[in-house]
């Protein structure tokens, strides 16, 4: 039995079938530059918190969602946070990107 | 010393406790190569999955095997040990809950955890620490704080049922965290009359936990009745750890279980009453 662990990056693709997921996926970037060890968070539609994952070395997480709207919300040390609001869809990767500011 | 204090410390408490012989550290995740990158300083890890988890049965290791671990990694009964993790100290919490279990004495949690530390930039190092092996005695276990399946579903209508999952897996529209694929093999929804209180209702967004006053609150205004006895699940025990240590540790109600079946057990039970959709549902 495995736990809820967040894989670090958020857990691969390999083996997931897609046409039964709506991906979130996307990198965090302070100047152009990925951040690493920031925490993303998925808010559902109401604001409420539905899960997180720390970036890897190349600023990149990623969720399996259900379709419809949701939030993607960064902190990183010092404060410093950006959000952006996102669609998913079954059988589609959305992308999105995160500046720090 | 209030029971916050007694049961939760900060990380400026740890950073001055740091050289203090009779603190262990420990650092427990699912996934330890966070702590193979950097730990706070003389930290030891435990690794929820090998060291905590039977190899073989689903079911914690016994005490017997507690005992030749904690011994081995040279924790002592006396030791004030201080559990802290990744992903929001859930799996801190279970250990917590663990320790408890099997009668440690005086063992807290790392407010905000790994997180809280990283955000505040606070330093890690590499070198892990040797210690000298004890003689651990664990207590048997306190079956008072755990609940299995069959309380689960006589609770139904009676006790407090608190599902700590999100919102989307309580109603059934993901059966995961979304940070993991969605293919599972249990039905999706709650268990009748269960309220859901996601866990991180309880957490500030830098994962440390909220005043006594905003969690006595959150969990009133959902319908959680204090004079009842309560039990809380998630998907597989470490989210509802977090929600049993807030209920039993910070609130210090009487009668609380963390029910680690959860729904990965209760979702594919033959026979037991399922509830898809927003509301908590009737005891049928």
């Amino acid at each position: 039995m495995s736990g809820c662990g967040a894989p670090v990056g958020g857990a691969a693709l390999t083996g997931v079938n897609l046409a039964k997921e709506a991906v979130i996926q996307g990198v965090v970037r302070r100047d152009s530059a990925p951040v690493a060890g920031a925490y993303v968070r998925l808010l559902d539609s109401s604001g409420e918190f539905t899960a997180e994952v720390p970036t890897g070395e190349d600023g990149a997480f990623r969720f399996f969602a259900a379709p419809g709207t949701w939030t993607v919300r960064v902190l990183a040390p010092r404060g410093a946070t950006a959000q952006s609001s996102v669609e998913a869809e079954l059988g589609r990767i959305t992308e999105v990107e995160l500046a720090l500011s | 010393m209030s029971r916050r204090d007694s049961v939760l410390v900060s990380a400026d408490w740890v950073e001055s406790h740091l050289d203090d012989p009779n603190v262990v550290l420990i650092e427990v995740d699912e996934d330890t190569s966070a702590y193979d990158k950097g730990h706070i300083k003389g930290a030891i890890k435990l690794d929820w999955k090998k060291d905590l988890q039977d190899p073989v049965r689903r079911d914690f290791v016994g005490k017997e095997a507690f005992e030749k671990l904690l011994s081995e990694r040279g924790v002592a009964n006396d030791h004030t040990v201080v559990l802290y993790g990744g992903n929001n100290n859930w799996f801190a919490a279970y250990a917590y809950w663990y320790f408890k279990l099997y009668g440690h004495e005086d063992v807290r949690l790392l407010d905000g955890g790994r997180k809280k530390w990283e955000l505040d930039s606070r330093p890690l190092v590499q070198e892990v620490p040797e210690r000298q092996p004890t003689q651990y005695r664990a207590k048997d276990p306190d079956l008072s704080i755990r609940a299995f399946r069959d309380e689960v579903v006589a609770a139904i209508g009676q006790k407090n049922l608190v599902d700590v999952r999100s919102p989307e897996e309580y109603s059934g529209k993901l059966l995961a965290p979304a940070h993991l694929p969605q293919e599972v093999a249990q039905r999706p929804g709650h268990v009748p009359t269960a309220v859901n209180v996601p866990w991180s209702k309880a957490a500030n967004e830098d994962g440390t936990f909220k005043s006594n006053e905003e969690l006595r609150e959150i969990y009133a205004q959902a319908g959680v009745d204090f004079n009842k006895s309560t039990i809380a699940y998630c998907r597989i025990g470490e989210r509802s750890s977090h929600t049993w240590f807030v209920l039993h540790e910070l609130l210090g109600l009487e009668d609380v279980k963390n029910y680690d079946g959860s729904w990965t057990e209760y979702g594919s039970l033959v026979g037991v009453p399922v509830v898809v959709g927003e509301e908590p549902g009737e005891a049928s």
